[in-house]
Protein backbone atom coordinates (compact mmCIF):
# COMPACT_ATOMS: atom_id res chain seq x y z
CA UNK A 1 0.00 0.00 0.00
CA UNK A 2 1.24 3.78 -0.63
CA UNK A 3 0.31 6.95 0.63
CA UNK A 4 -1.52 7.50 -2.31
CA UNK A 5 -4.37 4.65 -2.00
CA UNK A 6 -7.28 5.96 -0.41
CA UNK A 7 -8.38 5.50 2.81
CA UNK A 8 -11.78 4.94 4.28
CA UNK A 9 -13.24 7.83 6.30
CA UNK A 10 -14.42 4.84 8.93
CA UNK A 11 -13.35 1.37 10.00
CA UNK A 12 -16.47 -0.63 8.48
CA UNK A 13 -16.19 0.97 4.57
CA UNK A 14 -14.44 -1.28 3.35
CA UNK A 15 -12.45 -0.21 -0.36
CA UNK A 16 -10.84 -3.20 -1.28
CA UNK A 17 -13.19 -4.22 -3.97
CA UNK A 18 -16.65 -2.84 -4.84
CA UNK A 19 -17.31 -0.66 -1.95
CA UNK A 20 -19.08 -2.04 1.11
CA UNK A 21 -20.17 -1.60 4.53
CA UNK A 22 -18.66 -4.40 6.81
CA UNK A 23 -20.56 -4.69 10.36
CA UNK A 24 -18.94 -6.45 13.19
CA UNK A 25 -21.48 -9.68 13.78
CA UNK A 26 -21.63 -11.17 17.26
CA UNK A 27 -20.75 -15.32 16.67
CA UNK A 28 -23.00 -15.61 19.18
CA UNK A 29 -26.15 -13.97 18.33
CA UNK A 30 -25.65 -12.16 15.34
CA UNK A 31 -25.91 -8.73 16.67
CA UNK A 32 -24.14 -6.05 14.35
CA UNK A 33 -21.91 -3.36 15.05
CA UNK A 34 -20.55 -0.69 13.54
CA UNK A 35 -18.35 0.80 15.95
CA UNK A 36 -15.71 -1.45 17.97
CA UNK A 37 -17.27 -3.49 20.92
CA UNK A 38 -15.64 -5.10 24.30
CA UNK A 39 -18.24 -7.31 24.50
CA UNK A 40 -21.87 -7.82 22.66
CA UNK A 41 -24.73 -5.55 23.85
CA UNK A 42 -27.24 -7.84 22.85
CA UNK A 43 -25.56 -11.32 24.38
CA UNK A 44 -22.33 -10.55 26.26
CA UNK A 45 -20.29 -12.94 24.04
CA UNK A 46 -16.51 -11.56 23.09
CA UNK A 47 -15.94 -12.53 19.33
CA UNK A 48 -17.07 -11.27 16.66
CA UNK A 49 -16.61 -11.63 12.61
CA UNK A 50 -17.02 -9.75 9.70
CA UNK A 51 -20.50 -9.37 7.69
CA UNK A 52 -20.91 -7.18 4.57
CA UNK A 53 -23.78 -5.29 4.71
CA UNK A 54 -26.63 -5.09 1.83
CA UNK A 55 -25.52 -2.37 -0.38
CA UNK A 56 -29.34 -1.66 -1.08
CA UNK A 57 -32.25 -0.16 1.96
CA UNK A 58 -35.14 1.78 3.02
CA UNK A 59 -34.95 4.78 4.84
CA UNK A 60 -36.65 4.40 7.76
CA UNK A 61 -36.01 7.69 9.56
CA UNK A 62 -34.60 11.05 8.30
CA UNK A 63 -33.78 14.74 8.68
CA UNK A 64 -32.40 17.89 6.70
CA UNK A 65 -30.28 19.45 8.87
CA UNK A 66 -30.55 23.03 8.24
CA UNK A 67 -27.34 25.29 7.90
CA UNK A 68 -25.83 27.18 4.89
CA UNK A 69 -25.27 23.77 3.31
CA UNK A 70 -28.42 21.55 4.19
CA UNK A 71 -27.73 17.45 4.64
CA UNK A 72 -29.56 14.79 4.78
CA UNK A 73 -29.53 12.64 7.82
CA UNK A 74 -31.00 9.33 7.67
CA UNK A 75 -31.33 5.71 8.75
CA UNK A 76 -31.35 3.09 6.16
CA UNK A 77 -32.96 -0.49 6.77
CA UNK A 78 -30.41 -2.98 4.91
CA UNK A 79 -32.18 -5.86 5.36
CA UNK A 80 -33.07 -5.09 8.79
CA UNK A 81 -29.40 -3.80 9.89
CA UNK A 82 -30.01 -0.17 10.71
CA UNK A 83 -26.87 2.21 8.98
CA UNK A 84 -26.60 6.11 9.89
CA UNK A 85 -25.99 7.71 6.62
CA UNK A 86 -25.94 11.16 5.12
CA UNK A 87 -28.40 10.77 1.85
CA UNK A 88 -26.62 12.82 -0.91
CA UNK A 89 -27.16 13.09 -4.67
CA UNK A 90 -30.41 14.37 -3.48
CA UNK A 91 -32.51 17.86 -3.37
CA UNK A 92 -32.57 18.25 0.43
CA UNK A 93 -36.11 18.79 0.87
CA UNK A 94 -39.23 16.99 2.08
CA UNK A 95 -40.72 17.01 -0.97
CA UNK A 96 -37.64 14.89 -2.83
CA UNK A 97 -36.56 12.72 0.79
CA UNK A 98 -39.75 10.37 1.62
CA UNK A 99 -39.66 7.76 3.83
CA UNK A 100 -39.54 4.22 2.50
CA UNK A 101 -37.61 5.54 0.05
CA UNK A 102 -34.89 2.72 -1.79
CA UNK A 103 -31.63 4.36 -1.57
CA UNK A 104 -28.06 2.32 -2.85
CA UNK A 105 -24.82 2.74 -1.26
CA UNK A 106 -22.16 5.15 -3.10
CA UNK A 107 -19.00 7.04 -1.96
CA UNK A 108 -17.57 10.40 -2.22
CA UNK A 109 -14.36 12.43 -1.58
CA UNK A 110 -13.95 13.77 1.82
CA UNK A 111 -10.60 15.62 0.79
CA UNK A 112 -7.07 15.11 0.76
CA UNK A 113 -4.46 15.25 3.38
CA UNK A 114 -0.86 16.60 3.24
CA UNK A 115 0.34 13.93 1.68
CA UNK A 116 -2.21 13.91 -0.83
CA UNK A 117 -4.46 10.64 -0.01
CA UNK A 118 -7.79 10.75 -0.51
CA UNK A 119 -10.29 10.28 2.25
CA UNK A 120 -13.32 8.31 0.62
CA UNK A 121 -16.68 8.50 3.17
CA UNK A 122 -19.89 6.37 2.02
CA UNK A 123 -22.95 8.38 1.91
CA UNK A 124 -26.59 6.97 0.44
CA UNK A 125 -28.11 7.81 -2.75
CA UNK A 126 -31.48 7.51 -4.35
CA UNK A 127 -31.94 4.74 -6.69
CA UNK A 128 -31.49 5.63 -10.64
CA UNK A 129 -35.04 5.88 -12.37
CA UNK A 130 -36.24 2.41 -13.14
CA UNK B 1 -46.63 -3.38 49.54
CA UNK B 2 -44.01 -1.13 51.32
CA UNK B 3 -45.03 2.27 52.66
CA UNK B 4 -45.33 5.23 50.36
CA UNK B 5 -43.17 7.78 50.72
CA UNK B 6 -44.12 11.91 50.25
CA UNK B 7 -42.69 14.54 48.78
CA UNK B 8 -43.79 17.62 51.02
CA UNK B 9 -41.61 20.02 49.34
CA UNK B 10 -41.20 21.45 46.02
CA UNK B 11 -40.17 24.74 43.83
CA UNK B 12 -38.60 25.48 40.90
CA UNK B 13 -37.52 28.96 40.17
CA UNK B 14 -38.72 30.70 37.20
CA UNK B 15 -37.35 28.81 34.08
CA UNK B 16 -35.56 31.48 31.79
CA UNK B 17 -32.37 33.92 31.76
CA UNK B 18 -30.71 34.39 35.25
CA UNK B 19 -27.59 36.35 34.22
CA UNK B 20 -26.82 38.00 37.68
CA UNK B 21 -27.53 34.74 38.98
CA UNK B 22 -24.85 31.47 38.86
CA UNK B 23 -25.76 27.75 39.80
CA UNK B 24 -25.28 28.05 43.49
CA UNK B 25 -28.08 31.15 43.20
CA UNK B 26 -30.35 29.04 41.22
CA UNK B 27 -30.04 25.80 43.25
CA UNK B 28 -30.17 27.67 46.75
CA UNK B 29 -33.44 29.48 45.99
CA UNK B 30 -35.23 26.35 45.15
CA UNK B 31 -34.18 24.53 48.07
CA UNK B 32 -34.58 27.23 50.58
CA UNK B 33 -37.91 27.15 49.19
CA UNK B 34 -38.64 23.68 49.32
CA UNK B 35 -37.66 23.50 52.53
CA UNK B 36 -39.92 26.36 53.37
CA UNK B 37 -42.82 24.75 51.55
CA UNK B 38 -42.76 21.90 54.12
CA UNK B 39 -41.74 24.18 57.18
CA UNK B 40 -38.02 21.99 57.39
CA UNK B 41 -34.18 23.58 57.38
CA UNK B 42 -31.34 21.29 55.99
CA UNK B 43 -30.64 20.56 59.74
CA UNK B 44 -33.73 18.11 58.79
CA UNK B 45 -32.46 16.61 55.76
CA UNK B 46 -30.68 13.24 55.95
CA UNK B 47 -29.80 12.60 52.26
CA UNK B 48 -29.05 14.98 49.77
CA UNK B 49 -28.65 13.98 45.54
CA UNK B 50 -27.66 16.96 43.44
CA UNK B 51 -27.71 17.30 39.55
CA UNK B 52 -26.13 19.80 37.56
CA UNK B 53 -24.78 18.35 34.81
CA UNK B 54 -22.61 21.18 33.18
CA UNK B 55 -20.48 20.80 36.22
CA UNK B 56 -20.94 16.74 36.53
CA UNK B 57 -17.50 16.87 37.71
CA UNK B 58 -17.36 19.83 40.41
CA UNK B 59 -18.98 18.23 43.56
CA UNK B 60 -22.01 21.06 43.20
CA UNK B 61 -23.73 19.59 46.00
CA UNK B 62 -21.56 20.09 48.34
CA UNK B 63 -21.04 23.31 46.91
CA UNK B 64 -24.38 23.97 47.88
CA UNK B 65 -23.79 23.03 51.09
CA UNK B 66 -21.88 25.61 51.84
CA UNK B 67 -24.36 28.50 50.73
CA UNK B 68 -27.55 26.51 52.56
CA UNK B 69 -26.44 24.44 55.51
CA UNK B 70 -23.42 21.68 55.89
CA UNK B 71 -24.76 19.54 57.85
CA UNK B 72 -22.29 16.52 57.19
CA UNK B 73 -24.74 14.58 55.55
CA UNK B 74 -24.01 12.20 52.79
CA UNK B 75 -24.42 13.75 49.58
CA UNK B 76 -24.70 12.41 45.84
CA UNK B 77 -23.60 14.63 42.90
CA UNK B 78 -25.64 12.60 40.30
CA UNK B 79 -25.44 13.08 36.20
CA UNK B 80 -27.82 11.37 34.23
CA UNK B 81 -28.14 13.54 30.93
CA UNK B 82 -31.83 15.27 30.71
CA UNK B 83 -32.76 12.48 33.45
CA UNK B 84 -30.30 13.87 35.82
CA UNK B 85 -33.62 15.47 38.14
CA UNK B 86 -35.34 13.01 37.84
CA UNK B 87 -32.32 10.53 38.97
CA UNK B 88 -31.24 12.87 42.17
CA UNK B 89 -34.83 12.29 43.59
CA UNK B 90 -34.88 8.33 42.37
CA UNK B 91 -31.69 8.66 45.05
CA UNK B 92 -33.35 10.43 47.65
CA UNK B 93 -36.13 7.96 47.37
CA UNK B 94 -33.93 4.96 47.34
CA UNK B 95 -32.29 6.14 50.13
CA UNK B 96 -35.43 6.60 52.21
CA UNK B 97 -36.87 2.49 50.64
CA UNK B 98 -33.43 1.56 52.14
CA UNK B 99 -34.06 2.85 55.45
CA UNK B 100 -30.97 4.74 55.65
CA UNK B 101 -32.88 8.02 56.02
CA UNK B 102 -36.49 9.58 56.19
CA UNK B 103 -35.79 12.68 55.09
CA UNK B 104 -34.34 13.50 51.84
CA UNK B 105 -33.62 16.41 49.59
CA UNK B 106 -33.22 16.33 45.35
CA UNK B 107 -32.06 19.30 43.34
CA UNK B 108 -31.65 19.60 40.19
CA UNK B 109 -29.53 23.00 38.57
CA UNK B 110 -28.52 24.41 35.31
CA UNK B 111 -27.12 27.61 33.23
CA UNK B 112 -27.33 26.87 29.86
CA UNK B 113 -28.83 30.62 29.08
CA UNK B 114 -26.95 32.10 25.49
CA UNK B 115 -25.27 28.72 24.83
CA UNK B 116 -25.76 27.40 21.05
CA UNK B 117 -26.61 23.66 20.07
CA UNK B 118 -25.23 21.90 22.97
CA UNK B 119 -22.68 19.12 21.78
CA UNK B 120 -20.07 16.86 23.64
CA UNK B 121 -16.19 18.42 24.37
CA UNK B 122 -14.60 19.62 21.56
CA UNK B 123 -12.17 17.17 19.37
CA UNK B 124 -8.48 17.42 20.02
CA UNK B 125 -7.11 18.88 17.32
CA UNK B 126 -5.80 16.65 13.72
CA UNK B 127 -2.78 16.38 12.46
CA UNK B 128 -2.16 17.12 8.79
CA UNK B 129 -2.36 13.46 7.50
CA UNK B 130 -5.39 11.41 8.18
CA UNK B 131 -5.55 9.18 11.39
CA UNK B 132 -8.32 7.33 11.99
CA UNK B 133 -9.64 7.90 15.52
CA UNK B 134 -11.88 6.43 17.95
CA UNK B 135 -14.27 3.20 17.61
CA UNK B 136 -15.34 4.16 14.31
CA UNK B 137 -11.72 4.97 13.37
CA UNK B 138 -13.23 8.08 11.50
CA UNK B 139 -10.39 10.54 9.92
CA UNK B 140 -12.64 13.79 11.35
CA UNK B 141 -16.32 14.76 12.78
CA UNK B 142 -18.81 12.15 11.65
CA UNK B 143 -21.58 14.92 11.68
CA UNK B 144 -22.47 15.28 8.33
CA UNK B 145 -20.65 12.29 6.55
CA UNK B 146 -22.41 10.31 8.80
CA UNK B 147 -25.66 11.50 9.22
CA UNK B 148 -26.35 13.22 12.27
CA UNK B 149 -25.46 13.93 16.08
CA UNK B 150 -27.20 17.55 16.40
CA UNK B 151 -30.24 16.94 18.94
CA UNK B 152 -32.83 18.67 17.14
CA UNK B 153 -31.89 16.28 14.22
CA UNK B 154 -31.97 12.62 16.54
CA UNK B 155 -34.85 13.96 18.00
CA UNK B 156 -36.71 14.77 14.66
CA UNK B 157 -35.58 11.47 13.46
CA UNK B 158 -36.99 9.66 15.90
CA UNK B 159 -40.09 11.11 15.21
CA UNK B 160 -39.87 10.31 11.65
CA UNK B 161 -39.11 7.05 12.40
CA UNK B 162 -42.56 6.92 13.89
CA UNK B 163 -44.51 7.63 10.69
CA UNK B 164 -42.61 5.02 9.18
CA UNK B 165 -43.77 2.33 11.50
CA UNK B 166 -47.25 3.40 12.02
CA UNK B 167 -47.99 5.64 8.88
CA UNK B 168 -49.26 9.47 8.97
CA UNK B 169 -46.79 11.99 10.22
CA UNK B 170 -46.38 15.40 8.46
CA UNK B 171 -44.37 18.83 9.45
CA UNK B 172 -48.02 20.26 10.05
CA UNK B 173 -48.72 17.66 13.17
CA UNK B 174 -45.54 18.31 15.01
CA UNK B 175 -45.80 22.01 14.34
CA UNK B 176 -49.72 21.89 15.65
CA UNK B 177 -48.16 19.66 18.64
CA UNK B 178 -45.86 22.79 19.47
CA UNK B 179 -48.73 25.09 19.25
CA UNK B 180 -50.70 23.19 21.84
CA UNK B 181 -47.47 23.84 24.35
CA UNK B 182 -46.92 27.13 23.63
CA UNK B 183 -50.86 28.21 23.99
CA UNK B 184 -50.28 26.00 27.81
CA UNK B 185 -47.56 28.33 28.29
CA UNK B 186 -49.47 31.53 28.59
CA UNK B 187 -51.01 30.68 31.69
CA UNK B 188 -47.78 29.49 33.34
CA UNK B 189 -45.53 32.29 35.13
CA UNK B 190 -42.96 30.18 35.54
CA UNK B 191 -42.21 28.94 31.63
CA UNK B 192 -38.99 30.90 30.06
CA UNK B 193 -41.56 32.04 26.83
CA UNK B 194 -45.03 32.55 27.06
CA UNK B 195 -45.70 33.75 24.22
CA UNK B 196 -48.45 32.15 22.02
CA UNK B 197 -47.42 31.07 18.55
CA UNK B 198 -50.09 30.39 15.89
CA UNK B 199 -49.83 27.33 13.52
CA UNK B 200 -47.81 29.66 10.40
CA UNK B 201 -45.63 31.19 12.58
CA UNK B 202 -44.08 28.18 14.42
CA UNK B 203 -44.31 26.57 10.59
CA UNK B 204 -43.10 29.98 8.81
CA UNK B 205 -39.94 29.95 11.76
CA UNK B 206 -36.46 29.12 11.42
CA UNK B 207 -35.86 25.59 10.23
CA UNK B 208 -33.61 23.84 12.44
CA UNK B 209 -33.53 19.97 11.42
CA UNK B 210 -37.08 18.78 9.39
CA UNK B 211 -39.50 19.16 10.49
CA UNK B 212 -38.62 20.36 14.06
CA UNK B 213 -38.59 24.53 13.44
CA UNK B 214 -37.20 26.45 16.55
CA UNK B 215 -40.44 27.09 18.68
CA UNK B 216 -40.31 23.46 18.41
CA UNK B 217 -37.06 22.94 20.04
CA UNK B 218 -36.49 23.12 24.02
CA UNK B 219 -34.84 26.51 24.62
CA UNK B 220 -31.06 26.65 26.55
CA UNK B 221 -32.17 28.58 29.86
CA UNK B 222 -31.33 29.02 33.70
CA UNK B 223 -33.14 27.26 35.88
CA UNK B 224 -33.35 24.94 39.28
CA UNK B 225 -35.96 22.82 40.96
CA UNK B 226 -36.06 21.35 44.50
CA UNK B 227 -37.81 18.51 46.39
CA UNK B 228 -38.24 17.39 50.02
CA UNK B 229 -39.62 13.76 50.34
CA UNK B 230 -40.20 11.70 53.54
CA UNK B 231 -40.89 8.19 54.64
CA UNK B 232 -44.49 7.41 55.43
CA UNK B 233 -43.32 7.22 59.21
CA UNK B 234 -42.02 10.46 59.12
CA UNK B 235 -44.85 12.57 57.15
CA UNK B 236 -47.43 11.02 60.25
CA UNK B 237 -45.71 12.88 62.49
CA UNK B 238 -45.27 16.24 60.82
CA UNK B 239 -47.77 18.95 61.41
CA UNK B 240 -51.35 18.83 59.69
CA UNK B 241 -50.92 21.42 57.19
CA UNK B 242 -47.88 19.67 56.07
CA UNK B 243 -49.35 16.38 55.69
CA UNK B 244 -52.55 17.94 54.03
CA UNK B 245 -50.40 19.43 51.08
CA UNK B 246 -48.06 16.21 50.97
CA UNK B 247 -48.28 14.26 47.37
CA UNK B 248 -48.00 10.59 47.32
CA UNK B 249 -45.26 8.77 45.06
CA UNK B 250 -47.11 6.17 43.79
CA UNK B 251 -44.35 5.37 41.54
CA UNK B 252 -40.85 6.10 41.18
CA UNK B 253 -39.16 4.35 38.33
CA UNK B 254 -35.97 4.94 36.40
CA UNK B 255 -34.69 2.20 33.31
CA UNK B 256 -31.79 2.53 30.79
CA UNK B 257 -32.13 1.38 27.24
CA UNK B 258 -32.42 -2.45 26.75
CA UNK B 259 -30.65 -4.02 23.54
CA UNK B 260 -32.40 -3.36 20.43
CA UNK B 261 -30.66 -3.47 16.98
CA UNK B 262 -31.73 -0.20 16.05
CA UNK B 263 -30.72 1.20 19.16
CA UNK B 264 -26.98 0.71 18.52
CA UNK B 265 -27.13 3.80 15.88
CA UNK B 266 -30.40 5.70 16.55
CA UNK B 267 -31.36 6.54 20.01
CA UNK B 268 -34.45 4.11 20.97
CA UNK B 269 -36.37 6.55 23.53
CA UNK B 270 -39.07 4.03 23.26
CA UNK B 271 -38.79 1.01 24.40
CA UNK B 272 -37.09 2.60 27.60
CA UNK B 273 -40.16 4.28 28.38
CA UNK B 274 -42.76 1.69 27.91
CA UNK B 275 -40.73 0.13 30.21
CA UNK B 276 -40.45 2.41 32.78
CA UNK B 277 -44.80 3.20 32.14
CA UNK B 278 -45.36 -0.51 32.52
CA UNK B 279 -42.87 -0.88 35.63
CA UNK B 280 -44.72 2.31 37.30
CA UNK B 281 -48.51 1.81 36.08
CA UNK B 282 -47.94 -1.85 37.76
CA UNK B 283 -46.15 -0.39 41.54
CA UNK B 284 -49.21 2.52 41.52
CA UNK B 285 -51.66 0.19 40.42
CA UNK B 286 -52.99 2.81 38.58
CA UNK B 287 -53.85 2.71 34.74
CA UNK B 288 -53.27 5.47 32.37
CA UNK B 289 -56.96 5.65 32.29
CA UNK B 290 -56.72 7.07 35.64
CA UNK B 291 -54.22 10.12 34.99
CA UNK B 292 -55.66 13.65 35.36
CA UNK B 293 -52.62 15.28 33.48
CA UNK B 294 -48.85 14.18 31.98
CA UNK B 295 -46.22 16.36 31.75
CA UNK B 296 -43.54 14.47 29.41
CA UNK B 297 -40.20 14.82 27.94
CA UNK B 298 -40.86 17.42 25.10
CA UNK B 299 -37.31 18.71 24.24
CA UNK B 300 -38.61 18.61 20.59
CA UNK B 301 -42.13 18.45 19.08
CA UNK B 302 -40.91 15.40 17.41
CA UNK B 303 -40.50 13.52 21.13
CA UNK B 304 -43.79 14.67 22.55
CA UNK B 305 -45.59 12.81 19.52
CA UNK B 306 -44.16 9.15 20.28
CA UNK B 307 -44.26 9.60 23.99
CA UNK B 308 -48.03 9.27 23.76
CA UNK B 309 -47.58 5.80 22.68
CA UNK B 310 -45.03 5.06 25.09
CA UNK B 311 -46.41 5.84 28.32
CA UNK B 312 -49.74 3.91 26.86
CA UNK B 313 -51.84 6.89 26.41
CA UNK B 314 -52.77 5.59 23.33
CA UNK B 315 -53.29 2.51 21.86
CA UNK B 316 -50.05 1.23 20.17
CA UNK B 317 -49.69 3.33 16.78
CA UNK B 318 -52.27 5.41 17.54
CA UNK B 319 -50.57 8.78 18.87
CA UNK B 320 -51.67 10.48 15.84
CA UNK B 321 -55.32 10.13 16.49
CA UNK B 322 -55.04 10.57 19.98
CA UNK B 323 -53.71 13.97 18.78
CA UNK B 324 -55.98 14.66 16.65
CA UNK B 325 -58.62 13.77 19.13
CA UNK B 326 -57.75 17.06 21.40
CA UNK B 327 -56.87 14.89 24.61
CA UNK B 328 -53.75 16.27 25.46
CA UNK B 329 -54.57 19.66 25.25
CA UNK B 330 -55.44 21.14 28.71
CA UNK B 331 -59.46 21.25 28.34
CA UNK B 332 -58.72 17.58 26.45
CA UNK B 333 -59.76 14.10 27.88
CA UNK B 334 -55.87 13.40 29.45
CA UNK B 335 -54.13 17.21 29.30
CA UNK B 336 -50.19 16.75 28.46
CA UNK B 337 -48.10 19.37 29.05
CA UNK B 338 -50.66 22.40 30.45
CA UNK B 339 -46.89 23.69 31.73
CA UNK B 340 -46.18 24.67 28.26
CA UNK B 341 -43.65 22.01 28.15
CA UNK B 342 -40.09 22.05 27.70
CA UNK B 343 -40.74 23.89 24.11
CA UNK B 344 -42.15 26.98 26.42
CA UNK B 345 -40.86 26.48 29.75
CA UNK B 346 -36.91 26.13 28.72
CA UNK B 347 -34.79 22.89 29.11
CA UNK B 348 -32.11 23.62 32.05
CA UNK B 349 -31.37 19.95 31.71
CA UNK B 350 -30.79 19.11 35.49
CA UNK B 351 -33.74 20.93 36.83
CA UNK B 352 -35.68 19.48 34.26
CA UNK B 353 -36.87 16.22 35.63
CA UNK B 354 -37.69 17.87 38.81
CA UNK B 355 -39.16 20.91 37.29
CA UNK B 356 -41.85 18.41 35.68
CA UNK B 357 -42.57 16.68 39.04
CA UNK B 358 -43.33 19.98 40.70
CA UNK B 359 -46.04 20.60 38.10
CA UNK B 360 -48.10 17.50 38.89
CA UNK B 361 -47.26 18.37 42.83
CA UNK B 362 -48.86 21.98 42.08
CA UNK B 363 -52.23 20.22 40.11
CA UNK B 364 -52.27 18.04 43.11
CA UNK B 365 -52.16 20.46 45.70
CA UNK B 366 -54.73 22.58 43.68
CA UNK B 367 -52.31 25.40 43.86
CA UNK B 368 -51.98 26.14 40.27
CA UNK B 369 -53.47 28.72 39.66
CA UNK B 370 -55.08 29.66 36.42
CA UNK B 371 -54.10 26.73 34.62
CA UNK B 372 -54.79 24.44 37.35
CA UNK B 373 -56.62 20.94 35.86
CA UNK B 374 -60.16 21.01 38.22
CA UNK B 375 -59.65 17.93 40.35
CA UNK B 376 -56.41 16.31 39.32
CA UNK B 377 -55.90 13.65 41.30
CA UNK B 378 -53.38 11.66 39.64
CA UNK B 379 -50.58 13.06 37.72
CA UNK B 380 -47.75 10.73 35.53
CA UNK B 381 -44.35 13.20 34.84
CA UNK B 382 -42.07 11.80 32.70
CA UNK B 383 -38.22 12.66 31.41
CA UNK B 384 -35.54 11.01 29.67
CA UNK B 385 -32.48 11.33 29.04
CA UNK B 386 -29.90 10.65 25.75
CA UNK B 387 -28.12 7.07 26.40
CA UNK B 388 -30.58 6.67 27.81
CA UNK B 389 -32.25 7.26 30.90
CA UNK B 390 -36.40 7.91 31.55
CA UNK B 391 -37.47 8.53 34.88
CA UNK B 392 -41.35 8.19 35.22
CA UNK B 393 -43.17 9.30 38.39
CA UNK B 394 -46.52 8.69 39.12
CA UNK B 395 -48.19 11.01 42.16
CA UNK B 396 -51.80 11.37 43.99
CA UNK B 397 -53.26 13.87 45.69
CA UNK B 398 -53.21 12.71 49.32
CA UNK B 399 -56.70 13.24 50.26
ZN1 LIG C 1 -24.31 -11.33 20.87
Amino acid sequence: MTHTDPIAYVDYLDLSGDPQLISQACTQCDAQFFDRRNACASCSATSFVDKPVDRTGRISSFTIVSGPQPYVSAIVDCAGVYVPATIINIAPDAEHVRLAMTVKLTTYSAGRDANGREAIGYAFEPMPEQ
Amino acid sequence: MSDPIWIIGSNMTKFGKHPDLDVLDLASSASLAALEDCSMTMANVDVLAVGNLMNAAGSVGQQLQKQIGQTGIPVFNVANACATGATALRVAIMAIQAGQAEVGMAVGVEKLSGMGLLSGPPEAPRGDTWEPRGRLGALGPTEGHVGTDIMPGVFAQIGMEYGHKYGEVSFDLFARISEKNHAHSTLNPLAAYQKQFTLDEIKNDVMIAYPNTRPMCSGNVDGAAAMIVVSNERKQKLPADVQRRAVKIAASVLTSDPYEPGCQVLPDINTLTRNAAKQAYEAAGIGPEDLDLVELHDCFATAELVHYDNLMLCEPGEAVSFFESGAPWRDGALPVNVSGGLQSKGHPIAATGIANIHEIVTHLRDEAGDRQIEGARVGLAHVIGLGSACGVHILERAS
